[in-house]
C-alpha cells in the first residue's frame, strides 16, 4: 500500500503556507504521481526549434520521465511524439539526436511511421487481414503529445490531451523569452553545440528551488568568487588593468546580501517567476564592441536600451526550467526519480550579433554549470546533504517562511524584495494545483 | 636542459601525474607557463574551444584559483578532500623539435577520484604541448579527452 494515494486532499496536505512536508523531495510514491499528474497537467518544455533545423531532423529527450521525440516533419512543422513503436513497446530513436529522412522505422519489426507519427507500413501486413487490427490503438501510429506549441523556437508540450491553454499557463512570464530572444539584432536564437550533462542525487525541486534563492551565493560559493577575488586582488598588475571575462562572470556570486535585496523578484501566476528585477549579477558586464550599434540598427535606440537594460537574472518557468536572458542560456532539470536529476544546460547564439557574446555565454556554462566547475561543485554538495538530511526523522517539514505575508495569493503579478522566498511558496502553490487537477478525492 | 631527449619528455607526463596524486599542487603549478591553457572538450574530436561548451577550459589565472579553492576553510565540497590515481600508459612523444622549440606528447591514462564512499573511473588521452623555459620544461597547453565526455557525471572536482 503506498504512502500517498492517489488522493487530492493528501497531496494538497502535503504544502502549508510557509512550510513544505518532506515527502514532497523523497518519497518515491509522490514522485511517481508527480509524473503522471504534474508534468502531464504542465507545458513543459522540450526542447528549441534550432536543434531541429530540417525536415526529418529529430532529437530525443524526456517530459518527466516519458521518453519523446521531437521532430520537424515534411510540412516544417515540429511534432512531439512518444517514443515508443505501438506494436511492441519498442524506443524507435536511440540517439540523442539525428536525422530520419521521411519516415521513422523501428529497428524490432520495421514497422515505420510519418515523421508526424502516421503508420506508413508494416510487413507482411496480409497477415493481419480479418483480425480487426484498424479497430486497435496500435494501428494509430506513433502517438503525439497532447499538444505542443513552439515559441519564439522554444518548443512546449503538454502531455495531457485536455487542459490549461499554453497563454493561460505562461501569461505574462513569456517577457523573459521574449527579452532573451529580442537580444539577438534578427529576433533568432540558435542552440550552441550540445548541452553539459550533470547528475545530481537529490531531488528536482531543490534545484529549481535555489534558482531563485538569493541567499545562498555568498555562502555556499565563498570558496569559489570569494577565493577569485582575493586572488586578484593580490596579483601584482598595472594600475587600471582590465578585469579578464572570468572574473566579470564569477566575482558577482559574492555582492551582498543588500544587493539581493535590492534586486527584486517577481512572481507570476502558476509558479513562474524571476531574481533580477531592478539588477542583476549580469548587470555590469562590459560592453562588446558593436553591439549596442547593431542592436540600434534593428531595432532604433529606444528599444534597444529598453532590451539590453533588462537584465533579468534567473527567470524559472514552472515546473522544470530555467532561463538567464542575458546570458542566453537554459536549463532543463529532467527528473530521473525523487533523489535523482539530470541537469543539462543549453547555451544559444544570438543570430547576427558578436561572436564574443557567445563566447562570455559559453565561458559562462563551464564556469558556473559544468559537473567539473568549481561554483557547481557547492550547489550539489548542499542539495546531496540535504536530500540525505531530510531522512532524518527529527523535523518532518521543510520551511519556506521568509518575507511570507499572511494571506499571500499567487493569483496576481507581484514584485517583492529580493531575498523573499515567495517565489518558492508560488512554486508549490502551482505544484498543488497541476498535481490534484486531475485527482479525485479519495473514495471513503 | 638545452635539448629535452624523449625520455626527458616521458618522465615529465609520469612526474606531473604523480604530483596530482600526491596532492602537490604549487609544485604542479610550477610546471605551467604564466599563458598555460588547461582544456577538456565536452564532443568528441572537439576543435571550437570558445564558442560551444566545454567541460573545462581555463587560463592560468583560473587553474591558480582551483589550487586555493581546495585549501578553502570554506570549500564544502571538499569536505571530506577528494582524492586522485593516476595509471598512465607510457607517453607517445609525437613532436620533438628542439630547433622549435616545440614538444607534443599523447598519454592514454585511467584516472580514478574518491571521496567518502564514492570512486569514479574515467579514461582519458592528454596531449601536451610543452617549451622550454630558462631550460626548463613546462606546459603550454594540456587537453583532456575523457573517452565519454558526453555523458552525465556528478562532481568531477580534481585536475586531469
Amino acid at each position: 500500500m503506498s504512502r500517498h494515494a492517489n488522493d487530492r486532499s493528501a497531496i494538497a496536505a502535503l504544502v502549508r503556507p510557509t512550510e513544505v512536508h518532506r515527502d514532497i523531495y523523497i518519497d518515491e510514491d509522490v514522485f511517481q504521481l508527480e509524473m503522471k499528474h504534474l508534468f502531464a497537467n504542465c507545458w513543459v518544455f522540450v526542447g528549441h526549434d534550432s536543434q531541429t533545423p530540417n525536415k526529418g531532423d529529430y532529437f530525443t529527450t524526456e517530459i518527466g520521465t516519458q521518453p519523446v521525440i521531437m521532430v520537424r516533419h515534411s510540412d516544417d512543422e515540429i511534432y512531439v511524439l512518444h517514443n515508443r513503436c505501438p506494436h511492441k513497446g519498442t524506443k524507435i530513436a536511440i540517439d540523442r539526436a539525428g536525422n530520419t529522412g521521411k519516415f521513422f522505422r523501428c529497428p524490432y519489426h520495421a514497422w515505420s511511421f510519418k515523421t508526424n507519427g502516421c503508420l506508413l507500413a508494416i510487413p507482411l501486413r496480409k497477415g493481419y487481414k480479418d483480425t480487426g487490427l484498424e479497430e486497435s490503438e496500435s494501428v494509430k501510429g506513433m502517438a503525439p503529445v497532447g499538444a505542443v506549441k513552439n515559441y519564439r523556437g522554444f518548443v512546449f508540450a503538454r502531455l495531457a490531451p485536455e487542459g490549461v491553454s499554453f497563454e493561460d499557463f505562461f501569461g505574462s512570464s513569456l517577457s523573459s523569452i521574449d527579452n532573451m530572444v529580442d537580444r539577438s539584432p534578427a529576433g533568432r536564437l540558435e542552440v550552441a553545440g550540445p548541452p553539459l550533462r550533470y547528475m545530481h542525487r537529490c531531488n528536482w525541486k531543490m534545484l529549481v528551488e535555489n534558482q531563485t534563492d538569493t541567499c545562498h551565493p555568498m555562502v555556499a560559493h565563498e570558496s569559489s568568487a570569494g577565493t577569485a577575488i582575493k586572488l586578484w586582488e593580490e596579483m601584482e598588475k598595472p594600475e587600471g588593468t582590465k578585469k579578464p571575462m572570468a572574473m566579470e562572470v564569477i566575482a558577482p556570486f559574492m555582492s551582498s546580501y543588500e544587493f539581493f535585496e535590492n534586486m527584486g523578484i517577481r512572481t507570476w501566476p502558476n509558479g513562474h517567476g524571476h531574481t533580477g528585477v531592478h539588477h542583476s549579477i549580469h548587470s555590469d558586464y562590459s560592453a562588446i564592441p558593436g553591439y549596442f550599434e547593431q542592436m540600434c540598427e534593428a531595432y532604433g535606440e529606444d528599444r534597444a536600451r529598453e532590451i539590453l537594460g533588462e537584465n533579468r537574472h534567473n527567470t524559472v518557468y514552472f515546473p522544470n526550467i530555467m532561463i538567464k536572458g542575458p546570458i542566453q542560456q537554459l536549463r532543463l532539470f529532467k527528473p530521473i526519480s525523487a533523489n535523482k536529476t539530470l541537469v543539462e544546460s543549453y547555451i544559444y547564439r544570438l543570430v547576427d550579433a558578436p561572436d564574443m557574446l557567445l563566447q562570455r555565454t559559453a565561458m559562462y556554462n563551464r564556469l558556473i554549470n559544468a559537473p567539473t566547475s568549481m561554483v557547481g561543485h557547492d550547489d550539489l554538495e548542499m542539495y546531496e546533504r540535504a536530500q540525505e538530511g531530510l531522512h532524518s526523522d527529527g523535523l518532518e517539514w521543510v520551511n519556506v517562511q521568509r518575507l511570507y505575508q499572511p494571506g499571500e495569493s499567487f493569483e496576481q503579478e507581484a514584485i517583492e524584495n529580493g531575498t523573499t522566498e515567495r517565489q518558492m511558496r508560488n512554486q508549490f502553490d502551482a505544484w498543488t494545483k497541476y498535481m490534484t487537477m486531475t485527482m479525485d478525492e479519495a473514495a471513503r | 636542459m638545452s635539448a629535452p631527449s624523449k625520455d626527458d619528455l616521458i618522465d615529465f607526463i609520469y612526474e606531473e601525474a604523480r604530483m596530482l596524486d600526491d596532492g602537490r599542487f604549487d609544485e604542479w603549478l610550477d610546471l605551467w607557463t604564466p599563458h598555460g591553457i588547461y582544456w577538456m572538450p565536452l564532443e568528441y574530436d572537439q576543435q571550437d574551444e570558445n564558442l560551444v561548451t566545454s567541460l573545462l577550459h581555463e587560463d592560468f589565472f583560473m587553474i591558480k584559483l582551483r589550487v586555493e579553492r581546495f585549501k578553502g576553510e570554506r570549500t564544502f565540497s571538499q569536505k571530506p578532500k577528494t582524492r586522485c590515481h593516476h595509471v598512465i600508459q607510457r607517453p607517445f612523444v609525437d613532436r620533438l623539435d628542439v630547433d622549435a622549440g616545440e614538444f607534443v606528447t599523447h598519454t592514454a591514462f585511467h584516472y580514478v577520484e574518491t571521496r567518502l564512499d564514492d570512486q569514479t573511473l574515467l579514461a582519458a588521452n592528454a596531449r601536451h604541448d610543452l617549451v622550454l623555459v630558462d631550460g626548463k620544461l613546462k606546459i603550454k597547453r594540456k587537453r583532456v579527452d575523457l573517452l565519454n565526455s558526453d555523458a552525465a557525471f556528478g562532481n568531477i572536482q580534481m585536475f586531469l
